[in-house]
């Protein structure tokens, strides 16, 4: 089947993608906290479990260390595992196998051994988590070399991208937002699937580039349609990869737009957005009309009240705000 | 005892090599021709062969920053083992990885390893993929006393027995994690730890690679019928320092002079004898031709070229 499968949420798009990989490869496994005969604490794994069974879909203890470790030695060994993290944060636990194993193995090895390793992890700001069960540490990865580092926005790419991640050969750290589980779109077939390292332009435009990655998307998106109900069209590049990085197309876009707002789900310091920004002006720097823009969660820990939390990330009408500041020639270069 | 007077003898041999390899390192080292830092493993050879003896083709082990011996036991190529330890093109990684990561795939190596304790979680990983895939392979996961107070390793063995993985877990237990006492950093008794996890201990004189490798067979036996890890508690120590240049002040004479006693390689060449083998102008041989074996792999080593491979190729597959 290569055609469209039609719509379903974002939740059901990577189960479906994990459920046609490992039909597809009996050495897919999946690994985690409760993605068991719970099918996860989101619902994301529901009914792996009664289809693959107890040898391939383990339930692991709370040992995020152990089982991602685990997960680099069965890699190594010929297996292609899927490591669940539950919440993003809990990650932390697990960096010494990643950063000092997975990351370095196939390098350090002359290329003798391979780690083809998923670790999907749940992210989001926006359901009072709080602290320690909300923040996203993608550009962390992204600055090891070795690691690949997706963050799909919507079901369609979910799905194509996690299928692209356990076919790659080499670590990959897959983001999910959780605030996006519950939304809904078209996916692709068997056949429809994309490997780390491309970008979209999901929405065209010329008067300004809006370069964003996962739940940033659908805010620029938002953003994109109220500037122009004004009469200034933003074209919007969903990222989808930060390693590897799709420089094309954000090049292209810019060369077109000669105006960037990097916008990024994490914390701005230090982050992808400057990474983005610096390699615009490198790459670009003729084109632009004015300097790189980034917006992003505030350089707080994710607060926990509501109304807190919803000062975190910049919402559809301050990025516009922006947006037509930098437009009419104003800096704003403070976020 | 297990085994024929040939495998004794092999095993004495494999002891020889790692001894006068390790010493080879050392003197290279001295005479400044070895990059970094570099961990021998001299005195704690019977471990190392006693377990890899044990072990079938196919079988896996993941090893420590005092791996070379785990290396040569499983097979490796002195020369290419050497250069590797040297920096150059030839070695088991061309120079990227050097002494602390050296991967031997075609021996079923997933290397030696920089993180204390690093190769518990990919032994684990290792011996779930031979249960998924069912070749009936084992896998070793060698760490020392230092290793066995990170999180990450008791972790492991809860998994390791709670899913009675084809896995055993090998301990060598030297008495110091790095420059201090094993002692002054533990409460309770290491061995003991096993049975919180309901996991059987072997604990027994990692000096003596006939004891190892009696207790490795049986593990393995286990772990290959399916009845899951066992932890072997090999007591043992290093004659060398933690690292090639360390002078080893903090430890007392009198320990080291009792421990010199039991030395694994003496030891297991009088056995021999004792059990009727070859001579000893025949080892005299034996030793003499093992030591041309790693004067040949130092030499090569010495010839070879510094790595030539641009940077950042290979760093994805």
């Amino acid at each position: 089947m290569t055609g469209a499968l039609g719509e379903m949420t974002f939740r059901d798009a990577v189960i479906a993608a994990l459920a046609e990989e490992m039909e597809r490869d009996a050495d897919v496994i999946l690994i985690g906290e409760d993605v068991g005969p719970a099918g996860g604490v989101f619902h994301q794994t529901k009914g792996l479990f009664g289809r693959f069974g107890a040898e391939r879909v383990i339930d692991t203890p709370i040992s995020e260390a152990g089982f991602i470790g685990m997960a680099v030695g069965a890699a190594m060994s010929g297996l292609r595992p899927v490591t669940e993290v539950m919440f993003g944060d809990f990650i932390t636990l697990g960096t010494d196998l990643l950063v000092n194993q997975a990351a370095k193995v196939h390098w350090m090895s002359g290329g003798q051994f391979q780690v083809p390793l998923v670790v999907r992890t749940a992210v989001g700001v926006g359901a009072s988590t709080g602290p320690q069960h909300a923040q996203s540490f993608h550009s962390w990865f992204a600055h090891v070399p070795g690691l690949k580092v997706v963050f799909p926005s919507n079901p369609g790419d979910a799905k194509a991208m996690m299928k692209g991640a356990i076919r790659d050969d080499n670590p990959v750290l897959f983001f999910e937002d959780r605030m996006s589980y519950g939304m809904r779109g078209g996916v692709g077939g068997c056949d429809v699937v994309l490997a780390p390292g491309t970008a979209a332009v999901v929405r065209p435009g010329r008067d300004l580039s809006f370069v964003a990655l996962g739940q940033m998307v659908p805010r620029a998106l938002a953003a994109a349609a109220r500037l122009s109900a004004r009469g200034v069209e933003a074209e919007v590049v969903d990222l989808r990869s930060l390693v590897p990085l799709d420089e094309a197309t954000v090049v292209a876009s810019v060369r077109r737009t000669n105006r960037v707002v990097v916008l990024d789900p994490g914390c701005i310091g230090f982050g992808a957005g400057a990474e983005i920004a610096a390699r615009v002006q490198e790459l670009a720097f003729d084109w632009l009309d004015a300097p790189v823009l980034r917006m992003g969660a505030a350089q707080v820990p994710v607060p926990f009240a509501p109304a807190l939390e919803r000062q975190v990330l910049p919402d559809a009408e301050a990025i516009a705000a922006r947006a037509v500041t930098m437009i009419n020639g104003g800096k704003g270069n403070a976020s | 005892m297990s085994g024929s007077i040939d495998a004794m003898v092999a095993r004495y041999r494999s002891i020889v090599l790692i001894r006068r390899f390790e010493e080879r390192v050392q003197s290279l080292f001295r005479a400044g021709r070895v990059p970094g830092l570099t961990h021998l493993c001299i005195g704690q050879e019977a471990v190392a062969v006693g377990v890899c003896a044990a072990l079938a083709p196919g079988d896996r082990i993941a090893s420590t920053h005092r791996g070379h011996g785990h290396c040569l036991a499983m097979g490796a190529d002195p020369e290419r083992l050497m250069a590797e330890i040297l920096g150059r093109a030839t070695g088991y990684g061309g120079g990227r990885g050097g002494s602390m990561h050296v991967f031997d795939a075609e021996n079923g190596n997933l290397g030696t390893n920089g993180i204390v304790g690093g190769a518990v979680p990919l032994g684990l990983g290792a011996a779930l993929a031979a249960r998924r895939q069912g070749t009936g392979g084992v896998a070793v996961a060698f760490f020392g006393d230092g290793a066995m107070n990170q999180g990450v390793v008791l972790e492991c063995f809860n998994m390791a027995a709670l899913w009675k993985l084809p896995l055993v877990l090998v301990c060598e237990h030297n008495g110091y994690g790095e420059f201090t006492a094993s002692d002054e950093v533990t409460a309770g008794d290491l061995a003991e730890r096993g049975a919180a996890f309901a996991l059987p201990v072997e604990d027994i004189d990692g000096m003596d690679v006939e004891t190892v490798h009696a207790a490795a067979r049986a593990a393995v036996a286990r772990a290959r019928g399916g009845e899951g890890p066992t932890l072997l508690f090999c007591r043992a120590w290093r004659f060398s320092g933690h690292h090639a240049g360390d002078a080893q002040d903090y430890k007392a004479d009198a320990e080291t002079l009792a421990w010199r006693a039991r030395d694994p390689l003496p030891r297991q060449r009088a056995r021999i004898v004792e059990a009727g083998g070859p001579s000893s102008a025949a080892l005299d041989r034996l030793e003499a031709e093992v030591a041309a074996v790693v004067e040949a792999a130092a030499r090569g080593a010495l010839a070879a070229p510094e790595p030539h491979r641009p940077l950042t190729e290979g760093l994805f597959a």
